[in-house]
C-alpha cells in the first residue's frame, strides 16, 4: 500500500489522523496517487489541484524520498519505495506566512 | 423565550455566540474550522438550523460547509457516502467546484491591463428567502454563483459577469470581489449586488440580465468620477419593508437610493469621515441607519483613534455618535464590510466585529455597547440569526 502524509488541514477535513494508505492500480505517478485519494475523499477534490484543469494549486508542494516533486510531471513513475509505501508520498501546504 | 446566534467569521476559524433574548451572557463556542479564513456564515431565514460558511485558504482553495443542526455539526455539502456516487462511478464531491460559465475573459487589473477572469474565494454567502436548499455566493474575481441543492453543487449566474461592462471592471486593494447580495423580499425576480470596484448592479428578471445602478455616485480616483461603473461600493443595506430604499457606504460617501438604485445621493452630512465599510438598517426603523466611519483609505482605523458607531434616524445627514461602551482612546481596528448587522429583537440588537479580534454587541439600539468577546482573530463577518 502507497502512504500519502497529508498537511495538518486536509487531514482535518477528510476527517484522518495519521497517514492514509491507498491502493493504486497501474503506474504509481502523482496523478494516480491523487486521482486515488480525491476518490477515497471527495471533499479534498479542488483542495490540491484545481478541479477542471488538474494543476497543482501554487502553495501545494509534492515530496518524496527528500525530493521536491512538485515540478516534475504528474505522469512520471515515483520511485519504488513509494509504490511499495516503504516510503510516504507527502503532500505539504508551503511555507509562506503564518 | 427569544435568543440570538451570532455568527463571526475571523481569519483563523468561526465562533459561534449565543445568548437569551436578554443579550447580557453569552456562549461562545469555536473556533470552528481551526486555522482557516472563514469569511462568512450566514443562516436560512427559513430553517435557521441550516447555516452555510465560507472556508477558504491561501494554500487549499474555497471550501463550503453547512450545518444542519445550528452549528453543532458541520459537513462539506453532499460529503455522504450515498450523495457521492454519480452515474459514472466517480464521486462528485463538487461543493467547491466554482467553475465560470463558458470562456472567463478578461477585466482590468491594477496596471490598467486586461487580466484573465481567476476565481478566489466566496466572500459572502445568501441563502434564500423561500428555500433552505438555495443559495447564492458572491465571489473573487467578481461573479455571481447559485446552488439549489443545499451547497452541494454551484452554478454560475453568468449574466452579470458577461454584462459589456466586464472588461472595465477592476480589484479593489481586497481583490475584485463580489460582496453584498440583496434578494428583494417583495419581488423574488430582483436581487441587487455589489462589488468593488465595479459598482452596484440589478436584475429584475432573477439573474438573467443585469443593469449598473451607480447614477450618482461620484469617484475621484476613476478617470471619469461619474462613469458607469468602476466606483468602489463597499457595501449596501435596505429595510424588508422597503426594498426600493437603498443605503450605501462607498469607498467615500454614505448614499441613498429611494428608486431602487436607479438614482443616488450623498447623504454624509456630519459625518467626522464618509470613508467607512459596513452600513446596515435598524430592523423596526426603516429610516435609522449605522455606519463606523474609518479615517481614510489609507489610514484604516476610526476618526481621532476613537471607536464611534454613527446612527442617522432620518435616514442620513444627521448622524450622532453612539460611544457609550465603545473604546474612546487608543484605538486603531478597523470594522470589515460584512461585519456589523441588527437582530429582529425589540429592542433591535446590533453588533459590530473589528479586526482587533472584538465583538461588540448592543442590547438597546445603539445607545449602549458591551464587548461579547475581546480577543479573537481579526473579524472577517458577523451576521446574527433571531430564533424563537
Amino acid at each position: 500500500m502507497i502512504r500519502v502524509v497529508l498537511p495538518p488541514h486536509l487531514r482535518t477535513l477528510a476527517r484522518v489522523d495519521g497517514d492514509v494508505e491507498l491502493g493504486v492500480n497501474g503506474a504509481v505517478t502523482q496523478r494516480s496517487i491523487l486521482d486515488e485519494l480525491e476518490a477515497q475523499f471527495p471533499m479534498l477534490r479542488g483542495t490540491m489541484r484545481d478541479h477542471v484543469t488538474q494543476i497543482r494549486r501554487p502553495l501545494v508542494r509534492f515530496f518524496a524520498c527528500g525530493e521536491d516533486l512538485s515540478h516534475e510531471s504528474p505522469d512520471a513513475p515515483l520511485p519504488e519505495v513509494i509504490a511499495k509505501g516503504s516510503e510516504p508520498f507527502v503532500i505539504i501546504g508551503a511555507i509562506a506566512g503564518g | 423565550m427569544n435568543k440570538v446566534r451570532v455568527l463571526v467569521g475571523t481569519r483563523k476559524g468561526a465562533f459561534i455566540l449565543t445568548a437569551d433574548g436578554a443579550r447580557k451572557r453569552w456562549k461562545v463556542s469555536g473556533p470552528h474550522f481551526a486555522g482557516w479564513e472563514i469569511y462568512h456564515v450566514k443562516g436560512s431565514p427559513v430553517d435557521p438550523d441550516r447555516i452555510y460558511a465560507s472556508q477558504t485558504s491561501g494554500w487549499f482553495g474555497q471550501i463550503i460547509q453547512r450545518s444542519d443542526d445550528g452549528g453543532k455539526k458541520w459537513n462539506t455539502p453532499g460529503s455522504s457516502a450515498e450523495e457521492l456516487k454519480s452515474p459514472d462511478g466517480w464521486p462528485k464531491g463538487e461543493s467547491n467546484k466554482f467553475v465560470y460559465d463558458g470562456v472567463p475573459g478578461t477585466h482590468q487589473w491594477y496596471d490598467g491591463t486586461q487580466h484573465p477572469w481567476e476565481f478566489k474565494r466566496v466572500w459572502h454567502l445568501e441563502p434564500s428567502l423561500h428555500d433552505p436548499d438555495h443559495v447564492y455566493a458572491g465571489v473573487e474575481d467578481a461573479a455571481l454563483f447559485e446552488s439549489k441543492d443545499g451547497g452541494k453543487s454551484w452554478k454560475e449566474l453568468s449574466g452579470l459577469r458577461k454584462h459589456d461592462t466586464g472588461p472595465k471592471w477592476q480589484p479593489g486593494a481586497g481583490g475584485m470581489c463580489l460582496h453584498t447580495i440583496l434578494l428583494d423580499p417583495k419581488d423574488p425576480q430582483r436581487i441587487y449586488i455589489a462589488i468593488s470596484a465595479a459598482g452596484a448592479f440589478r436584475t429584475d428578471d432573477g439573474g438573467k440580465t443585469w443593469k449598473p445602478t451607480n447614477h450618482g455616485l461620484h469617484s475621484q480616483y476613476i478617470p471619469d468620477p461619474n462613469a458607469e461603473v468602476g466606483h468602489c461600493v463597499h457595501r449596501i443595506a435596505m429595510h424588508a419593508s422597503r426594498p426600493n430604499t437603498l443605503f450605501m457606504q462607498k469607498h467615500w460617501d454614505v448614499m441613498r437610493s429611494d428608486d431602487a438604485g436607479d438614482s443616488w445621493r450623498e447623504v454624509s452630512g456630519n459625518l467626522p469621515s464618509d470613508f467607512g465599510f459596513p452600513i446596515d438598517v435598524h430592523a423596526h426603523e426603516p429610516e435609522t441607519v449605522y455606519v463606523v466611519p474609518i479615517k481614510s483609505d489609507s489610514e484604516h482605523y476610526p476618526p481621532s483613534s476613537r471607536l464611534r458607531v454613527y446612527r442617522s434616524r432620518t435616514g442620513g445627514n444627521d448622524w450622532e455618535a453612539l460611544t457609550k461602551g465603545l473604546p474612546q482612546r487608543n484605538c486603531y481596528v478597523n470594522v470589515l464590510r460584512d461585519a456589523m448587522c441588527v437582530d429582529s429583537l425589540e429592542p433591535c440588537g446590533i453588533y459590530f466585529g473589528t479586526t482587533g479580534g472584538q465583538v461588540y454587541g448592543s442590547a438597546d439600539a445603539g445607545d449602549s455597547w458591551k464587548p461579547i468577546v475581546r480577543d479573537l482573530p481579526a473579524v472577517l463577518s458577523v451576521e446574527v440569526q433571531t430564533l424563537q
